[in-house]
C-alpha cells in the first residue's frame, strides 16, 4: 500500500509546477492551463485524504466529504475555464495578441 | 517494494514529466495534449485511491470537456504558431524557478517531517464496492451538501451567461445607421 504522504508530496510537486508555469510563461493560454494543473493537484490531495480518513466498516461521512469537495472543485474549474477563455478571446479580438506582457493598459 | 508502490512511482514519474513537458513546450497544442496525459494519470491515481466516480468525472469533465475547450480556443486564436516572446526583465524567469523550488522545499519539509508514513488501512470487501461509489456520493451530496449543490447550478448558469456576454458583438456595430433628418 502507498502511504498517504507520498500522494500529498506528489500533489505539492504538481502544484509547484503549476505555480512555476504561471510565473514563467507569457502565453495566456499556457498560464491558464497551469492554473488548471494547480486545481488538479489540490483535487489529488483531497482524494488522498478522503481515502486516509476511511477506517472501519461503515462509510464515514467525513471521508466521503473529501470526494464531494473534489466534485465541487471540478464544477468551479469548469465554470472558470469557460469565462476565462471567453475573456482571452475578447482580449485577442481587440489586441490580436495573447501575450500577457502586452496587456498593460492600466499601468501607471 | 510492493506492486502498489511500483505502480505509484511509475505513474507519478509520468505525471510529473507530462506537467514539465506542458510547461516547456513551445507549441500550445502539444502543451494541451501533455496536460491531458497528466489528467489521465491523475485519474488512474483516483482509481487507486478507491474513488471510481471521481476518476470517471475527471476523465469526462477535465480531460474530455475542459481540455477540448482549450484546444478549440488555441486553434481559434492560432496560438500554436505564437513563439515565446522575450520578457522585459531578464532575471524574472530564473528567479521564478528559484522561488518555485523554495516553495516545493517548504511543502516537502512540512509533509515529510509530520506526515504519516503508514498506508491507509485496507478496506474490507464490502467497503471496496461501497466507498467512493456514486450511491455514497449521492447520499451525501443531496442531503448534507444540498445547498452548495444548488449554488453550483447557479454558478454554471452565471458562467454560461458570462461567456456569451463577453464574446457578443456590440449592437451598435450590427444595426445599420439611421439617416438623420435635418
Amino acid at each position: 500500500m502507498v502511504p498517504t504522504s507520498y500522494y500529498i508530496l506528489l500533489s505539492a510537486i504538481l502544484f509547484t509546477l503549476g505555480v512555476a508555469g504561471v510565473l514563467i510563461r507569457r502565453n495566456a493560454i499556457i498560464v491558464f492551463m497551469s492554473v488548471e494543473l494547480m486545481l488538479n493537484s489540490a483535487n489529488l490531495a483531497f482524494v488522498a485524504f478522503a481515502r486516509a480518513f476511511q477506517t472501519g466498516n461503515a462509510v464515514s461521512a467525513a471521508a466521503m466529504s473529501g470526494q464531494i469537495f473534489v466534485f465541487f472543485v471540478m464544477t468551479v474549474a469548469a465554470a472558470e475555464v469557460a469565462v476565462g477563455l471567453a475573456l482571452i478571446v475578447a482580449i485577442f479580438k481587440s489586441k490580436h495578441s495573447i501575450d500577457v506582457d502586452q496587456v498593460h493598459q492600466l499601468k501607471g | 517494494m510492493t506492486l502498489d508502490l511500483i505502480i505509484f512511482l511509475v505513474l507519478a514519474t509520468i505525471a510529473v514529466l507530462a506537467a514539465l513537458a506542458m510547461l516547456l513546450s513551445d507549441n500550445a497544442i502539444y502543451s494541451a495534449l501533455f496536460l491531458i496525459v497528466n489528467f489521465a494519470v491523475v485519474s488512474v491515481f483516483y482509481l487507486m485511491l478507491n474513488a471510481p466516480f471521481i476518476a470517471m468525472v475527471q476523465v469526462t469533465v477535465y480531460a474530455g470537456a475542459i481540455m477540448v475547450l482549450f484546444l478549440f480556443v488555441i486553434m481559434l486564436l492560432g496560438a500554436d504558431k505564437l513563439r515565446q516572446p522575450q520578457t522585459d526583465i531578464p532575471w524574472q524567469q530564473p528567479l521564478a524557478i528559484l522561488l518555485g523550488l523554495v516553495l516545493l522545499g517548504v511543502a516537502a519539509f512540512a509533509i515529510v517531517s509530520r506526515g504519516s508514513v503508514s498506508a491507509p488501512s485496507p478496506l474490507s470487501d464490502q467497503m471496496i464496492s461501497a466507498f467512493g461509489s456514486p450511491f455514497e456520493l449521492g447520499k451525501l451530496l443531496f442531503t448534507t451538501y444540498l445547498f452548495p449543490f444548488e449554488v453550483t447550478s447557479f454558478l454554471l448558469l452565471v458562467a454560461m451567461i458570462g461567456a456569451i456576454v463577453l464574446t457578443k458583438e456590440e449592437k451598435a456595430k450590427l444595426l445599420p445607421r439611421r439617416p438623420t433628418k435635418s
